[in-house]
């Protein structure tokens, strides 16, 4: 530090703390003129957990917004021939006839097999087919983000017409691993727009109850304690009956997310509320009324970027929530419907025994996807709510 | 475990001795020397105080030697041996979770905590609480140790205290509390009390009442105590022997006397003459200005009304009919102990709560007089421009997401004097070399300074409207000695250049001594007594302000002042 207390009495051989850096060469007082956020991100960086879900969070954007150049096809080619096909392995090496291996990136084809008694045909692996497969492969003809067009896909097998089903198919022979790819870019997004939309609800009327008191607080309170108390299945199954059947998917999927938010922003609006009383009455907000701020300047200028660390961390973990109330209605069949693809509607597949006993990929893999969104939003969050107020702790 | 080898015994009289102590805590990318080869040693039936400002390592030392010292924190040198028999039992390797430490906590060292508030449990009785503690160290069953229970709260002068033992923590006054603390650390008769700031959160007249005790039980009982505090004056009045701690080193250990009379560290002088400076005032030539602002019969009563659901009405005289004049470059002094409504004074003068009768008036730099409680928004902007406010808490009284060139100019930018940056900056820059700190500090937050220079920031707030009266409420109270001092040295100075008035609140009777022209005496909401500061501080005729002024400890062992102090016994209101 430059400027210090004791530089005014010259006195005895210390000044300070007697201090040893554990690194050559830093200045461990080097954090003294760090910004705020500078130390949220230094406290969140040792946290190794929810760095690794941060991520994981960050590659499953990466792959809703590059989700046509990620998917070996298109959500909806259907092939008749493929129905419940079961996953296929890729393999590295292959054997060539001479008995020398070499590499080469593939799957194993399928071959019908009829069971005499139930007089049903199922797929199994054919060992001896080999599908080439490679990276950055001419597929399927596409538009990225209805914009540009074209045909390259990051993985796939070098003969368009070739099987190649990394996850397997559903009962329409589509391929669930393509189908994936795509919800990835509903699901995830639904919790995004779903959240900032609770998220300008919550921290308005939170702040308002807030920083008021009095008979807003009262009224603001009763109203969350009304919208939380509603039972949620129900009131979204009569939203969701009131979406007339005519309107397009894209409107469907803004007005389900409407729907999930207008319930989903009690409990921001709780966190918020509690916070600005903290703060209401610090002594520094106290100080800026007296400095003549106006109600305005108080809570945008001085409160709010006291909290907005805070708010980020209840924003993470509100978004899992909105996924899986996504997931829950469309799986109840309430929520998008196809064509539209989501992590949802994909279970929707997997709804009776028959399926999840004859194809239990169907089941398996859309319901890890969400568990697996889920749970990096909720490490993530827990992690950024721990280092979100640099200055305690 | 029991005992160490005969050449390590201890001198006959010494009970507990430190060597070498050294604790280390590892930070994230730095260790820091908490507490670097500390030794002294604890005579039996002696006093030994630990004096040091914070961050000296002096509670870190008291608690390690319990084995309490908690993680990040480690213990990586040196021994504490405890007296046992004819050996010595060293602390220092024991397990801090064995059953020969917990054997040794409480039952041979017992302590006493600062926070008489959050120490006992909210949701037990005290007696359950003492009984515990009884229980844990005696094998006594419920009944006898409820009639130890009651004995201890009458060792400790709790009055009625077969009542008392079956009240809750929150029916306890402060001072009460730490009795009940007291009561406590004694369950287990233990032979060394070491007692952490047991009354700093205190006020003056109940510290004085519990240092009297905490002597009495401590002759009685032939403890001998390790007393840590900040306070010089309080080290004067009870300790046999002194250690000064800075930085987490001994710099001085002696006799009391020879501490005070013959120090030989430079951090023992500078310390002793900081306190010694503030047993005088600074001030010698009193100002007669007109009046600046004027207060005559403010009240503010909190009531609440009976409810539906039960509720009693209930009301509450927090300022009660007071009136006095600051006059221009005057420091009026307003000095009480807790709950006798000084801060309140404050919150009333800027309207910061409003009052319930009575009036302030304000002469602004025209000269004319305006009524303050009537003002409406535009003027009371006016008038929060002229009359500022200096915070006690350094900490809390900075916004932690704004840099200092942002806090300081915050007012100037409100009131629309900050339009250009440059000369925003510029006034910022020259705000800050006033207040002694440097310019090049301005961009970063205020986490980066300590507690003395961030009080120095909020000075510079409050100078950047350029003010003609500023209310400080225990502006200093925070702040160590050494600190304080120049904390109000630099008001003082500003004062002269800037010709501002100040009321200047405070239980610190030394710093309004120091610093104040006037003083009104508060208890109760009333004030009790106002007149010069020299006289009101030396010769005081109110009862109450003379066994006020009586318990301020001395900071001279020669003229112990608190055992010939007098006591108030406040009539009991209506």
């Amino acid at each position: 530090m430059s400027v210090s207390d004791t530089t005014a009495l010259p006195l005895a051989e210390e000044s300070g703390p007697a201090i040893t850096p554990l690194r050559k060469g830093t200045d461990p007082m080097a954090t003294a003129a760090a910004g705020p956020w500078r130390l949220v991100a230094r406290k969140l960086v040792r946290q190794k957990l929810a760095m690794a879900a941060g991520a994981m969070i960050v590659l499953l954007y990466l792959v809703a917004l590059f989700c046509e150049v990620i998917a070996p096809g298109l959500p909806e080619t259907s092939r008749a021939q493929y129905t419940f096909a079961p996953p296929q392995r890729l393999g590295l090496f292959v054997n060539k006839p001479d008995g020398t291996s070499t590499f080469q990136l593939h799957v194993k084809g399928y071959r019908t097999e009829i069971d005499k008694v139930a007089l049903r045909r199922t797929f199994v692996v054919d060992e001896t087919r080999i599908v080439p497969v490679g990276f950055f492969v001419k597929g399927p003809a596409y538009t990225l983000w209805g914009l540009i067009p074209m045909d390259t896909h990051l993985i796939g097998p070098l003969r368009p017409s070739d099987p190649m089903y990394l996850l397997g198919t559903d009962r329409l022979g589509r391929d669930l691993f393509s189908r994936l790819i795509y919800g990835t870019r509903v699901s995830m997004s639904i919790g995004l727009i779903g959240v900032s939309l609770s998220l300008m609800l919550g921290v308005v009327l939170g702040a308002l109850a807030g920083f008021y008191g009095g008979w807003v607080d009262m009224l603001i309170g009763r109203l969350v304690e009304v919208v939380s108390a509603m039972p949620t299945i129900p009131l979204w199954l009569g939203l969701a009956a009131a979406i007339p059947v005519t309107w397009s998917p894209l409107q469907v999927y803004f007005v389900i997310t409407i729907i999930v938010s207008l319930l989903a922003w009690t409990s921001l609006a709780r966190e918020v509320r509690g916070r600005f009383l903290a703060l209401r009455n610090e002594d520094f907000v106290t100080a800026a009324r007296l400095d003549g701020s106006r109600e305005r300047r108080l809570i945008f200028r001085h409160i709010l970027p006291s909290l907005t660390s805070h708010i980020l961390a209840v924003v993470t973990l509100a978004i899992p929530t909105m996924i899986v109330a996504e997931t829950s209605l469309s799986f109840l069949g309430i929520g998008l419907k196809p064509p539209v693809v989501s992590w949802g509607v994909l279970l929707q597949d997997a709804q009776n025994v028959r399926t999840v006993a004859t194809a239990p990929w169907l089941l398996f893999w859309p319901a890890a996807a969400v568990v697996l969104a889920v749970l990096s939003f909720n490490f993530f969050g827990d992690g950024l709510r721990d280092a979100a107020d640099p200055y305690h702790g | 475990m029991s005992g160490l080898p005969p050449t390590q015994s201890l001198p006959p009289d010494v009970v507990l001795s430190v060597r070498d102590l050294s604790i280390d805590f590892t930070m994230h990318d730095y260790i820091l020397h908490a507490v670097r080869q500390v030794s002294f040693d604890l005579r039996r039936g002696e006093t030994l105080c630990l004096v040091g400002e914070s961050g000296s390592g002096k509670s870190v030392t008291a608690r390690s030697l319990m084995g309490l010292v908690e993680r990040p924190g480690r213990l990586v040198g040196g021994s504490i041996l405890l007296r046992e028999g004819d050996g010595a039992v060293d602390v220092a390797t024991l397990d801090p979770k064995s059953r020969a430490i917990r054997a040794i906590r409480g039952k041979r060292i017992g302590l006493v905590f600062q926070e008489p508030m959050s120490s006992l449990s909210p949701v037990h009785t005290i007696g359950f609480q003492i009984g515990q503690a009884v229980r844990l160290h005696s094998g006594l069953s419920k009944d006898e140790a409820r009639e130890r229970t009651i004995e201890l709260l009458r060792q400790v002068e709790i009055s009625n205290p077969a009542a008392m033992v079956d009240r809750y923590a929150f029916e306890f006054s402060g001072g009460m509390r730490q009795r009940a603390m007291i009561a406590m650390a004694l369950a287990g008769n233990p032979e060394i009390l070491i007692a952490d700031e047991p009354t700093t959160a205190l006020d003056v007249t109940t510290q004085a009442e519990i240092l009297d005790l905490v002597r009495r039980l401590q002759v009685e009982k032939g403890m001998s105590m390790l007393l840590i505090t900040h306070d010089l004056g309080v080290v004067a009045e009870t300790a046999d022997t002194v250690a000064v701690m800075r930085y987490g080193k001994v710099v001085e250990t002696g006799g009391v006397d020879a501490i005070f009379h013959a120090p030989q560290h430079p951090y023992t002088r500078q310390l002793l003459a900081a306190t010694v400076k503030l047993e005088r005032g600074a001030r010698t030539v009193a100002p007669a200005g007109e009046p600046v602002l004027s207060v005559s019969n403010l009240s503010k009563v909190y009531s609440t009304e009976g409810s539906f659901f039960g509720r009693k009405p209930f009301s509450l005289k927090a300022v009660d009919d007071v009136s006095f004049d600051l006059h221009a470059g005057e420091n009026l002094g307003i000095v009480g102990e807790s709950g006798s409504g000084k801060t309140t004074i404050g919150k009333l003068l800027m309207r910061v709560i409003e009052p319930t009768a009575g009036s302030i008036s304000y002469r602004g730099a025209d000269g004319a007089m305006r009524e303050v409680t009537t003002l409406d928004a535009g003027g009371l902007a006016a008038f929060r421009r002229d009359v500022r406010f200096v915070f006690q808490d350094p900490f809390g009284s900075l916004n932690p997401r704004m840099t200092v060139r942002e806090i300081i100019a915050d007012p100037l930018v409100v009131s629309g004097l900050g339009q250009d940056r440059k000369q925003v900056q510029a006034r910022v820059a020259e705000l800050m070399t006033m207040v002694g700190l440097d310019p090049k500090g301005m961009e970063r937050y205020p986490h980066a300074f300590s507690g003395g220079q961030r009080q120095r920031i909020g000075i510079a707030r409050a100078l950047a409207l350029d003010p003609r009266v500023i209310i400080a409420d225990e502006a200093t109270s925070a702040l160590d000695v050494s600190i304080r001092s120049q904390v109000l040295d630099l008001l003082l100075e500003l004062q002269q250049r800037l010709s501002l008035s100040f009321v200047f609140i405070s239980h610190d009777i030394s710093v309004i001594r120091y610093f104040c022209d006037r003083v009104a005496v508060m208890h109760r909401g009333k004030i009790v007594e106002i007149g010069p500061a020299a006289e009101i501080c030396s010769a005081p005729r109110e009862p109450y302000t003379q066994s006020l002024i009586s318990a301020v400890p001395s900071p001279d062992p020669r003229h112990k002042r608190m055992l010939n102090r007098r006591r108030f016994v406040a009539p009991v209101p209506a």
